[in-house]
């Protein structure tokens, strides 16, 4: 220690101490290479949303607090069934864009009861509007520990837009018992979340991108869609890429899932693969999600559902939860902080002595969260 | 003595304090980042040769300690790779984010075959504008005091337009082009950029004496935008004159723009006036692309793998970039930092008189950065 600060002296150079401030040359030294540590904690925001959202939030929450996990947390409430007690979509945007953009979410659940006169789009549409979250990513990966039907090993991601398509809230009924749907394809948006996907795959060395469509029977709508994918692989030529209509793919998926690696597909089709692929290894208590706009992005569980029935029973299966924070923290640059997490999680299912009910275990939620604290290792 | 003292008072109003005399300013023209995701930017890196790739780790240190929001996708270039594959592969990854930070590649003199990969990728990526800004750092040895000028070179057509060839043996033809459309750009480009920045002066930098057709249509076209431009003043200077002014007077010049070779020679000029290679860094700005690299583009080869190579000019090129991104918290904060580590602290490589090594210089910005965010809380 002391020759080390000996040594900085002397290489503070001969012109810097026949300088004027030779004073502040000799306070100030230099260490040797900081190892890579981070100036501050990192303020992210928290909508714990309805069901178990809250439950499970605060599991993670009280794993970061225990850990020392260098984050901060702001809350915003929203929610559609508490709906005198919900803070604004204005205010969760505000406090996302000062909290790094980045925010970790429950499930909210749609009301059927119509607030507002005549607005169609709920609660998380109206989110995702606001913060342009064009693609909702999923990552479908086995974890050793958790009993699957095919018994592979699975490792995929699903790219889904999520801000047109059927999900444009554009209905009307034109005469009684005739109702038209719009589904609304643009250009811009094709290309965009196809870009996403290849990007995606770039950035994570991942090998194929699969585009999944029906334009066999939508020529136009999801021909545009199909055309464009197309366009932009082009621009990838490490990345192999090719197309499959949806039913084949859902065949596939149950029968032969471990042949795709990146699968990018228009709205609809993407939630019901989503939760079909979910289901492929382990269900919405593993899964974990993201949806992603230019300048935000919020974690969230891979399959949304609020899981209702079980508020309050402190059952249900925080993994999906707990990895989105793991995810969180590497889209931060926190890599260390999320790969302990990652893997203290991976390690208390593969140990398989604390299991929550939808894995065929007694444990409750809390329980496997101070497993997870106990087997963090940084 | 006067001429001194105004320069100072005019870089001190403009910038407001000492510490921001260094900070990248403001880029013209409307920018969609190609990748962004969640707040988050892709930036292609390509490190090049000689000290390229320990820059480039330097700067990948700073940024995750800074929590910059940029990640970077490595492409590598270098002229020992045969074939043109990897180049390439280099202008898809540009194409596709949209940025890239780059070190120097090496250019065989030897081989007429060999096109300069680093021309290559300025033509094909249409990046016009070539954009330097060299100051004087306080507590860093140079002749002249109070340098602040803004160096503009047209990028993309002129003698680099790369048509040689040899008519009879022993005579060659080397064909300069300039054409309208091309110094409207760049003139539009200096102009806007001076109005931005509150500019007051710029000068052309021509030799339209002797080259009548190509570089009098150069001076026309910039003339008549000045037109345009009330409140900045105007005015010409033949680029033999202009190396005279610069290592007499510098101090005189705001803003120069100049079109291909004479602004390559002008700003290797002007980098070494204040400072030398290790110190500027400069941006090529396209209207969809834009690469940001060193001032002076060397590979420093014999430098490599000694962590002796001065890292400011590739620390600049970050924040020029960050600049670019609008990512201005960071852009400053960096620029900042670095200013205090070299001209409060004066770690200073050997290139600068000082015994420091790069990494001192990068490790001793983050401890600044570090200071800067406590105040900050």
């Amino acid at each position: 220690m002391l020759s080390r600060t000996w040594s900085s002296i002397a290489r503070v150079g001969p012109q810097a101490l026949a300088g004027s401030n030779v004073v502040s040359a000799r306070q100030y030294s230099i260490t040797a290479p900081r190892p890579l540590e981070i100036a501050q904690k990192l303020k992210v925001t928290i909508i714990p949303g309805d069901g178990v959202g809250p439950e499970l939030i605060y599991c993670v929450q009280d794993i970061v607090k225990q850990t020392g996990i260098p984050l901060e947390f702001e809350e915003v409430f929203l929610s559609e069934v508490h709906y005198t007690r919900s803070s604004s979509i204005e205010n969760a945007v505000e406090s996302i864009g000062r909290n790094n953009h980045v925010a970790l979410k429950g499930a909210i659940e749609e009301s059927a009861v119509l607030h507002t006169e005549g607005e169609l789009q709920g609660l998380n549409m109206r989110l995702r509007r606001s913060l342009d979250l064009f693609a909702n990513l999923v990552h479908i990966k086995t974890i050793d520990g958790i009993k699957t039907r095919h018994g592979k090993k699975l490792d995929f991601v699903i790219v889904r837009e999520q801000t047109e398509g059927e999900y444009s809230s554009l209905e009307h009924q034109l005469v009684p018992g005739v109702i038209e749907c719009l589904k609304i394809s643009t250009k811009p948006k094709c290309e965009r979340i196809a870009k996403y996907a290849f990007d995606y795959a770039t950035k994570t060395g991942r090998k194929k991108v699969t585009a999944v469509h029906k334009a066999n029977i939508m020529k136009l709508g999801d021909g545009l869609f199909l055309r464009t994918c197309e366009e932009v692989a082009k621009q990838y030529p490490k990345i192999q890429f090719e197309s499959m209509i949806i039913d084949n793919t859902c065949m596939q998926l149950v029968s032969k899932p471990e042949q795709f690696d990146v699968m990018v597909m228009p709205n609809l089709y993407g939630n019901i693969i989503d939760n079909l692929a979910a289901g492929l290894v382990g269900g919405a208590g593993v899964v974990p999600g993201q949806s992603v706009g230019r300048d935000f992005v919020i974690f969230e569980p891979g399959s949304r559902h609020s899981f209702q029935e079980a508020m309050g029973r402190s059952i249900a299966n925080p993994t999906a939860m707990i990895l989105c924070a793991a995810n969180m923290l590497n889209h931060l640059h926190l890599d260390d902080w999320g790969n302990a997490l990652r893997k203290s999680v991976n390690d208390v299912i593969e140990e398989g002595k604390v299991r929550t009910r939808d894995l065929g275990g007694y444990a409750t939620t809390i329980q496997f969260a101070d497993a997870v604290i106990d087997k963090f290792r940084i | 003595m006067l001429s001194k003292l105004t320069t100072s008072a005019r870089v001190a109003v403009r910038h407001g304090s000492a510490a921001s005399a260094i900070r990248t300013h403001k880029i013209p023209g409307q920018r969609l980042p190609l990748a962004k995701y969640g707040g988050r930017h892709t930036v292609t890196a390509l490190p090049g040769d000689g000290i390229g790739p320990e820059m480039i780790e330097h700067i990948r240190k700073i940024f995750s300690f800074c929590h910059v929001p940029v990640n970077f996708e490595e492409v590598q270039v270098s002229s020992s790779l045969v074939g043109v594959n990897d180049l390439e592969a280099a202008l898809l990854a540009i194409e596709r984010n949209g940025v890239a930070i780059k070190g120097n590649i090496e250019t065989k003199h030897d081989d007429p075959s060999f096109k300069s990969r680093n021309v290559e990728l300025r033509s094909r990526l249409d990046l016009y504008a070539n954009i330097l800004h060299c100051v004087t750092i306080p507590t860093v040895p140079s002749r002249h005091k109070d340098i602040d000028v803004v160096l503009i070179r047209e990028n993309t057509e002129g003698e680099y337009s790369g048509l040689e060839h040899e008519t009879v043996p022993g005579i060659v033809e080397s064909i300069k082009i300039v054409t309208r459309e091309k110094i409207e750009r760049i003139a539009r480009m200096a102009f806007e950029y001076a109005t931005l920045n509150g500019r007051k002066k710029i000068t052309a930098v021509h030799k339209a004496n002797i080259q009548k057709l190509g570089d009098g249509l150069f001076l026309k076209v910039i003339r008549d935008m000045s037109e345009e431009y009330k409140n900045i003043k105007f005015e010409s200077m033949i680029v033999d004159n202009a190396s005279m002014q610069l290592v007499s007077r510098p101090q005189q010049f705001d803003v120069m723009v100049m079109p291909n070779l004479y602004g390559n020679i002008i700003s290797n000029i002007a980098c070494g006036l204040v400072g030398g290679p290790g110190l500027v860094s400069g941006m090529n700005i396209g209207s969809k692309y834009a690469v940001f690299e060193t001032g002076t583009r060397n590979t420093g080869t014999s430098l490599a793998g000694k962590d002796l190579a001065n890292p400011t000019a590739f620390i600049r090129a970050s924040i020029d970039m960050l600049r670019y991104l609008d990512c201005h918290y960071h852009a400053n904060l960096i620029s900042d930092a670095l200013w205090k580590t070299l001209v409060e602290q004066r770690v200073h490589t050997r290139d600068l008189g000082g015994q420091h090594s790069a990494s001192d210089v990068v490790n001793c910005t983050l401890q600044n950065v570090e200071k800067i965010m406590e105040a900050e809380r």
